[in-house]
């Protein structure tokens, strides 16, 4: 087994190399030193001693914890020659087709630039810096003309792209057969089958208790609900994300989700990350970005509308600017299929000295973009905190629902594993809708994105992003589009039109996602 | 076979007008031979006034108790509290404690030139949701008064104010700030035409929870539903909700609530008798959920009032509007 000895000591060299400039291993020494004092370490034994000390002070567990994070967002190295861009996308054509849409983004944003006479960025006077200072916890009050702003791209540019996706290598062959693939999606990755998402959501089965099925008003709390809340607790108490993270799989209790949710994505609320948000926090007041305006325009296009999120207009405002800011988000390029813009100072184009990345976190905001960091409203009302849980659940999940790669968790491969379960399983409904000229991504492919916030109620919205948390992958999104068209498949058999079928699917706030998830994989006949 | 109720109102609202229409029930005016009044609070004070010794026969019901305005205007809440508090006193609770001087310690009227006022406390550090004030709007229904059957809409809402609440005293002139009233709201410059600032009580339930955790707000709840019910035990009934409608969606909601109202207070359509005196069946309470029933809980001996475990599983009903067309609720069109 020497490959993979060999591999997991690469692993383990990797995720030891990160974590030693962490904030956590600074702390561990400190705690090491500081034992020193304690009766119970002994030079004989100092090893051993400070380990044991570790494991009784609950450090080990945080270091289990930064370990397990890691693993969980940190892909695993194919092979230890692989050059990086492997790590971001191993497909070339992907990688290209990447390439590309960011090529056309930016351009969208230069000449949106040029037209406004608009700088990419300005210091701000100090009387406007006062200003905003002042207005910081009422933004939404502010109301800039933004008539003339418009999104970078909405998703429906995108989905256009991924349309015409095409593998080089792959040839179809003229004629049609079973195995032809009716969708929109037209490249050649491997999804799972529902067989084999029955294995992976095992703890969505029949015979599981579940939250949102099983803790209805009908069903008496003794049967499932207090034993799962007294489990949660406990899980808690031991401050443990592994064990947290498979926890979740059954849905969290309303009041355990915020610190459940904080122990999975490994956020601890220090005085350095609250100082680092105050930090961001001046870089906002000093500097007025472009991508603020687009930032703005979205907010009051989206979450100031929705029933839900509107309270929460100024918390949008704080956490997204900010998170421009952030460079601190530069680092999940190395494992995003996308890179961050260049931009370079006037007169200096193509001088790599003088580049610079654009915004500094390196992400454009699209039409719906604000909707990510809306539903954790709900759950945290401090702004830093507010703030970390969100960057995190960027980095980890959102990014890949709006960059081409081959990652099962991307939104391409989403797109083909909702299409490919509709052809399978529903094939009469599939056909039907794409003969009356409806196919049915033009119609999930927006949920999916948005991974559906503002399209479902936000208890059942919760419910889902639990067990994206508890599984570690988006593919729970491609599987609800699917449950949801199969509820409705009656009323979608009988439209006749694009628009009656967009009809049919408009409201989806009434759904719950459970029991359609449960019914889809483990009540329906395959 | 008994005939098709026959009803009366003189507000013209929708809400009401199409719901009597679609139980096929006979419009005819007050003059004549009516079951079902919907009457104006102007009306009811006509009414039931001394001097015209109006008396209701046995199949007539109308929506107002004779004295439902006691409940709403806070210096007849007073009397009646007082009232109220000596047959506490009788009964030993709590509610009814005075201090060494013999004064009642939880309510103070202030008097001055014969003229009695009722000041409020103030709380002038309220919570805030999203940095601004709400407050809530509840509806509760009271079918009978002896024995006391009320039942509280489940889909009541909170109303938010557009602006951010701020505690000192230069914001006390800024009227948007500390008044929530829908109506007052409208006129400030940012009022959202497409929301009108509300979330329904689940929505707000799900956030205490969650940012809170669940003892607080099952407390909460439990404390607003007793101050209904004691409230209502003090007085009778209530007054007139506005039946204007400000939004699509305010519209189907009230839509639904005169609806499942009707079901609960002229069940099975027919004509109302007051003999007549059961427990509706679970099923006709729509939306409704049992706040009191004086009959259950004398039955039990114990108080049935509203568990908290009202929990998400009914879903928020009146949500997003961004379409036509609902499932499960009726559409305004």
């Amino acid at each position: 087994m020497l490959q993979e000895e060999s591999d997991l000591s690469l692993i383990i060299a990797q995720i030891v190399q990160k974590l030693k400039g962490s904030n956590l291993y600074s702390q561990l020494e400190r705690q090491a030193w500081a034992s020193l004092q304690r009766p119970e370490i002994k030079l004989e034994s100092l090893k051993e001693d400070i380990k044991e000390f570790f494991k009784i002070s609950g450090w080990e567990k945080k270091l289990q914890n930064a370990v397990y994070s890691e693993l969980s967002v940190f892909p695993l190295p194919s092979h230890p020659a692989a050059p990086p861009e492997h790590l971001k996308e191993p497909l070339v054509y992907m990688r290209k087709a990447q390439g590309s849409w960011e090529k056309r983004i930016l351009k969208s944003l230069n000449s949106m630039c040029t037209e406004l006479s608009i700088p990419l960025a300005r210091k701000r006077p100090v009387g406007e810096q006062k200003e905003l200072l002042n207005k910081w916890n009422e933004m939404g009050t502010d109301e800039p003309d933004l008539s003339l702003f418009r999104p970078v791209y909405a998703p429906k540019d995108f989905l256009e792209v991924l349309i015409n996706l095409r593998n080089p290598n792959y040839e179809n062959g003229d004629s049609l057969s079973f195995r032809t693939h009716l969708g929109l999606i037209q490249v050649p990755l491997k999804v799972k089958d529902i067989p084999e998402l029955k294995e992976c959501f095992v703890e969505l089965g029949l015979n599981t208790g579940q939250l949102g099925i099983d803790d209805s008003t009908q069903v008496p709390p003794e049967l499932f609900e207090n034993e799962h809340v007294r489990i949660g607790q406990k899980v808690l108490a031991e401050q443990d994300s592994a064990a947290a993270q498979q926890y979740i799989r059954q849905g969290s209790p309303t009041a355990l989700r915020a610190e459940l949710w904080a122990l999975i994505l490994n956020i601890s609320s220090e005085p350095e990350d609250v100082l680092y948000y105050e930090q961001l926090k001046t870089n906002v007041i000093q500097h007025d970005l472009l991508v603020d305006s687009l930032i703005y325009k979205d907010v009051k296009l989206t979450a100031s509308n929705d029933d839900y999120y509107f309270v929460f207009e100024d918390y949008l405002y704080q956490v997204l600017l900010c998170f421009s800011r952030d460079t601190s988000v530069l680092s999940h390029f190395a494992y995003n299929s996308a890179s961050p813009p260049k931009s370079y100072i006037r007169g200096k184009l193509g001088l790599e000295e003088y580049a610079v990345f654009y915004p500094p976190n390196g992400v454009i905001p699209f039409h719906g973009f604000s909707m990510y960091v809306a539903p954790l409203c709900f759950l945290y009302h401090e702004p830093s905190k507010l703030y970390q849980i969100f960057r995190e659940m960027y980095v980890r999940f959102f990014f890949r629902l709006h960059s081409i790669s081959s990652h099962p968790s991307g939104i391409v491969s989403l797109c083909l594993l909702f299409e490919t379960l509709l052809q399978t399983y529903l094939p009469q409904l599939f056909y039907h809708l794409r003969e009356i000229g409806a196919q049915p991504l033009r119609i999930s492919f927006k949920w999916m994105v948005r991974a559906f916030s503002g399209y479902l109620a936000t208890d059942q919205l919760l419910l889902l992003w639990d067990r994206i948390l508890g599984y570690n992958s988006l593919e729970i999104l491609a599987v609800l589009a699917a449950a949801v068209f199969a509820f409705r498949a009656v009323n979608l058999m009988e439209v006749t039109s694009l628009a009656a079928a967009e009809a049919v699917l408009a409201d989806l706030s009434t759904l719950k996602v459970m029991p359609l998830l449960q019914i889809f994989l483990f009540a329906t006949v395959t | 076979m008994a005939g098709k109720v026959k009803w009366v109102t003189d507000i013209e609202k929708s809400v009401l007008i199409n719901n009597f229409e679609k139980r096929g029930w006979v419009q005819v005016t007050e003059n004549e031979d009516w079951n079902f009044y919907w009457m104006s609070v102007q009306t009811i004070r006509n009414v039931f006034s001394v001097e015209t010794g109006y008396r209701l026969s046995d199949d007539q019901i109308v929506n107002h108790f004779p004295n439902h305005y006691e409940l709403t205007r806070k210096d007849l809440m007073v009397k009646n509290i007082k009232r109220y508090r000596k047959e506490l006193e009788k009964e030993g609770s709590p509610l009814a404690e005075k201090d060494e001087n013999g004064k009642y310690l939880y309510l103070f009227v202030s008097q001055s030139n014969k003229e009695a006022y009722v000041i409020s406390l103030y709380i002038n550090n309220p919570l805030l949701i999203g940095g601004r004030k709400f407050d809530l709007r509840l509806y509760v229904l009271v079918s009978t008064y002896r024995p006391l059957r009320c039942y509280m809409y489940k889909l009541g809402f909170c109303r938010f104010c557009t602006v951010k609440y701020t505690p000192s005293t230069s914001e006390l002139d800024n009227m948007f700030v500390h008044l929530t009233n829908v109506a007052i709201q409208k006129h400030g410059d940012d009022y959202n035409h497409i929301h009108g600032g509300k979330w329904t009580v689940s929505n707000l339930r799900l956030y205490l929870e969650s940012t809170r955790g669940k003892e607080v707000t099952s407390k909460l709840f439990d404390e607003i539903h007793w101050i209904i019910v004691q409230s209502l035990k003090a007085v009778a009934v209530n007054a007139s909700p506005s039946l204007t409608s400000s939004t699509a969606n305010d519209r189907i909601l009230k839509y639904n609530l005169i609806n499942d109202t009707l079901n609960i207070a002229v069940p099975n359509g027919e004509i109302p008798d007051c003999k007549w005196n059961k427990s509706p069946p679970k099923e006709v309470l729509g939306n409704y959920e049992i706040l009191y029933d004086e009959e259950l809980a004398q039955g039990d001996g114990a108080d049935r009032e509203l568990r908290s475990r009202q929990g998400q599983s009914q879903g928020p009903r009146a949500g997003r509007s961004r379409d036509s067309g609902r499932a499960v609720l009726t559409t305004w069109k």
